[in-house]
């Protein structure tokens, strides 16, 4: 292959020029999402079809197809976009590619069966920014996802890729990286939120070479994908980022850890890693700056824990990803006991945007203290769910109801659960605060990695504890005594609650042992883990108390505690639960009222749905 | 040398030296399992923990892997220590009530009762054994297996090593299963019956003497901090 070698800020310039001189801006072209998510919804097929058909036609030549990134909206999908007009056509089945392509590639109409319809307003939606999802969102990192088709690197130049790179390269020195940094007050993405630049400065700053630079897209939150929509949809802003990050800190060896469950990311970012190479973006010498730097891709073998720091390094080391009893910070002794900078996937991608753009630019955008953009996945009892990209210090509220929709089915909304299984819920109440790392902090949640679930009136609190609790006794590397005792004794106490054989005082003991664990467990998973449980206690005590004095499960979750029965009222006798139950459990006869016998009903709710009167009720 | 400060007193200490180090050095007793002197630091038991720094920074660390610093302020039986401590062998008791050396801990800090499920396992999961095994006696004959609540010691595959000597050193090393209690089983794990001492109480002064040892001082001249903080209730009340 004739590729040029970029060897000078100047090369990368014509090289843009070039593929722009090459690419028609006005020429029609389709892109669709490839991401995980659109692919499970069918988008292979989608894809395939879309190709049959231009070819059936003999239009191969006329209209491009571009498998790109997740945009975002993985409720819909598959996303199917067409250029130049960009009309968003979404829940695209392979069945509806003949129809896009006769009307909206030939006849330039548009499908309006396939658009975005407001569920209210029943308005129909073109663009991408009328789109009430996408209208109040702030898509910096995100937004060239469907621009993009991660396996070529040439999209990413042509919308200013790598200009960062030959900036930072070529114009700055690595202080004044870390300056800009430092004063754009880029706070990691991970979770921490610790200041990136102050890392940064500790790594060049500490004595040990080499010094290492590792991007951590070990996402195991549950239903939690940012990570993974960046580093499939536009693997190279990471390594964009990674590449200055290494400039700044004096690295030369950089890894990125991806998961193993994460095949599609893995693929991607080997291809845009050897692309780079091809392009002179990595290697010796990168852009004549004298500048050597390489990346490896490390395939996690799994743990949740292994996102923690001295975790994953020593996992990258070869040993179990466990973490490490250290009080050294990694910046100085990290892997192989050099200086390592470990950041977010989020992190980095941000980092060629503030160099591009500027400090100044960076800290217009958020709160006083949280400044920039963080991509949510917004999930659970939502009408839009997906990942959601807004600036810092928007509101919960605006993030579920003005991008999700609202809650799904018309319930009513009960909270938010942020910040994934080391965060907490967010009651009502509390549902205007601004969203910003001190201020989830301050309500005993936190940001997380950006894991948003929502939750409806038919949760129960104890049981989302429960969940979480158990998720973390899952994936506790049992190293200390805190996090492996302790989360299985409060794993223990909340199932009691749940089966009704809470006691007095477990709430107190659940309080106490949380305090302890937060004190004094080894890692951040044992630190954090009981915030779901301390903040259910604190904003929903009365659940706790009807599971643990009335035995009641409010949100008739709890299965032990909640009892199916027939109000005589609305049956109309009609055998219809009486035939479904498995259980033998309802008596009765045609046209009578039926009883359920509660010693023999096991609860499995088949009653509750099959009946068309609503006269199977819980109580 | 390094100059902090413990428990109110200006100390000067070794600057290769971790807080444990140091506090032993000058005679203050911090319970430790998991920690020998021969060995690696492990961080698992947590017991050696430690409060540092002041006001709302203050933070808890464990003792044995905490390198000495100039101007650190170290709080070894601080009520949050206290309180944390006397948790962690709660919960290591629920796991091993039959031992005597968890037991006899357990009545020297004050725990009174365990409000968890029993387990009655032998093993705290400390590591002294594998990091006896693979840093004394060079054989890495055993090592942990699985993980979470499925952590066990065992040798690779859970057959026997080629490498293992038989030499007894983790038999040796064991705080856990060596000594068993042999005294009554009670209702409530707690055996009680070597209980010989007064739990110490710092909660209205940090800087007391009592970390040498149960001084009584404080039971002495103000039997109401006790009672505030459920320390020795049971001796106050019968008094």
């Amino acid at each position: 292959m004739n590729r040029i070698k970029i060897k000078s800020p100047l090369d990368l310039e014509k090289l843009r020029q070039a593929i722009l001189a090459k690419t028609d801006s006005q020429k029609t072209h389709v892109a669709i999402c490839a991401g995980t998510g659109c692919l499970a919804l069918g988008a292979r097929e989608v894809i395939t079809a879309f190709k049959e058909e231009l070819k059936k036609r003999g239009l191969e030549n006329e209209v491009e197809i571009r498998e790109t990134g997740c945009p975002g909206f993985c409720e819909k999908g598959t996303i199917v976009v067409s250029y130049p007009e960009g009309i968003y056509y979404l829940q695209v089945q392979p069945g509806d590619v003949q129809e896009i392509v006769e009307k909206t590639l030939v006849e330039k109409e548009i499908v309006e069966r396939l658009l975005y319809t407001d569920p209210v307003t029943n308005e129909k939606a073109i663009p991408e920014d009328e789109i009430p999802f996408y209208k109040h969102q702030m898509r910096l990192l995100i937004g060239n996802n469907i621009k993009i088709d991660p396996k070529n690197i040439e999209d990413y130049i042509a919308l200013g890729g790598y200009n960062a790179v030959a900036k930072a390269l070529s114009e700055m020195t690595p202080v004044e990286v870390i300056e800009e940094i430092k004063r754009a007050n880029l706070r990691g993405r991970g979770g921490g939120g610790f200041p990136a630049g102050r890392k940064w400065e500790t790594t060049r700053n500490a004595p040990g070479e080499p010094k290492y630079v590792i991007v951590n897209c070990d996402e195991g939150d549950p239903g939690a994908f940012m990570d993974r929509a960046l580093m499939e949809g536009n693997p190279h802003s990471v390594i964009e980022g990674l590449i200055i990050g290494a400039y700044a800190t004096g690295s030369h060896d950089g890894f990125i850890y991806v998961r193993e469950e994460y095949p599609l990311a893995v693929e991607n970012t080997s291809i845009a890693l050897e692309q780079a190479r091809e392009y002179g973006l990595l290697g010796r010498d990168i852009m004549g700056s004298g500048f050597d730097f390489d990346v490896k891709i490390f395939r996690g073998a799994g743990a949740f824990v292994s996102g923690e720091s001295s975790a994953l390094m020593s996992s990258l080391e070869g040993k179990v990803g466990a973490p490490q009893p250290k009080y050294t910070h990694t910046s100085i002794k990290g892997l192989w006991n050099k200086p390592t900078n470990l950041n977010n996937v989020e992190t980095w991608a941000n980092v060629p945007l503030i160099i591009n753009k500027g400090a100044d630019w960076f800290t217009s955008i958020g709160t006083e203290e949280s400044k920039g953009t963080k991509i949510f996945s917004l999930v659970g009892n939502v009408n839009n769910t997906g990942l959601v990209e807004v600036p810092m210090g928007i509101t919960l509220r605006e993030i579920i109801y003005n991008i999700g929709g609202g809650v799904r089915d018309n319930k009513k909304f009960k909270a938010v659960q942020t910040g994934g299984p080391s965060g907490g819920c967010i009651p009502e109440s509390l549902i205007d605060t601004a969203v910003d790392f001190d201020e989830l902090t301050k309500l005993g949640s936190m940001m997380g990695s950006g894991g948003m679930i929502v939750m409806d009136e038919d949760t129960c609190m104890v049981d989302v504890a429960k969940y979480f609790v158990d998720f973390l006794v899952d994936e506790s590397c049992g190293r200390c005594v805190p996090c492996r005792e302790g989360l299985e004794r409060m794993s223990e106490i909340l199932s009691d609650i749940c089966e009704g054989k809470g006691k007095e005082g477990d709430i107190e003991l659940l309080e106490e042992l949380s305090e302890v664990m937060k004190d004094t467990s080894l890692c951040a998973l044992g630190r954090t883990a009981p915030n779901p449980v301390l903040t259910t206690i604190h904003y929903f005590k009365d659940e706790y108390d009807a599971h643990i004095k009335e035995k009641k499960c409010p949100a008739h979750v709890c299965k032990v505690l909640i009892e199916y029965y027939i109000a005589g009222e609305k049956c109309t006798g009609c055998l219809a639960c009486l035939k479904a139950c498995p259980e033998g459990a309802i008596t009765g006869e045609k046209e009578k009222v039926h009883v359920i016998a509660t010693e023999k009903c096991s609860k499995c709710g088949i009653c509750y749905e099959t009946c068309k009167f609503d006269a199977v009720l819980i109580r | 040398m390094k100059k902090m400060t413990i428990n109110g007193i200006v100390a000067q200490v070794e600057d290769y030296w971790t807080v444990l180090e140091a506090c032993r050095f000058y005679g203050i007793d911090i319970p430790t399992l998991c920690h020998h002197e021969g060995l690696s630091p492990g961080g698992i038991c947590r017991l050696c923990i430690v409060e540092i720094g002041k006001g709302k920074r203050a933070k808890l660390v464990t003792s044995c892997n905490y390198p000495v610093e100039d101007g650190l302020v170290v709080r070894t039986h601080s009520e949050r220590v206290i309180r944390a401590r006397k948790m962690l062998v709660e919960l290591l008791l629920a796991r091993c009530p039959g031992s005597k050396t968890l037991q006899d801990l357990a009545a020297k800090m004050g725990v009174q009762r365990v409000r968890f499920k029993v387990k009655n396992e032998n093993c705290i999961l400390c590591g002294l054994c594998v990091r006896m095994c693979a840093e004394q006696m060079d054989a890495k004959a055993i090592s942990f297996a699985g993980h979470g609540i499925n952590r066990r010691v065992t040798p690779p595959f859970d057959i026997k090593s080629d490498v293992c000597r038989n030499c007894g050193a983790c038999m040796y090393i064991c705080p856990v299963c060596q000594l068993r209690c042999q005294g009554p089983e009670p209702p409530n794990v707690v055996c009680g019956a070597c209980m010989n001492v007064e739990p110490v109480c710092l909660q209205d002064n940090e800087d007391v003497m009592c970390y040498l040892d149960t001084c009584g001082w404080c039971f002495k001249v103000k039997p109401s901090s006790l009672k505030k903080s459920g320390y020795g209730k049971e001796k106050i009340e019968e008094g």
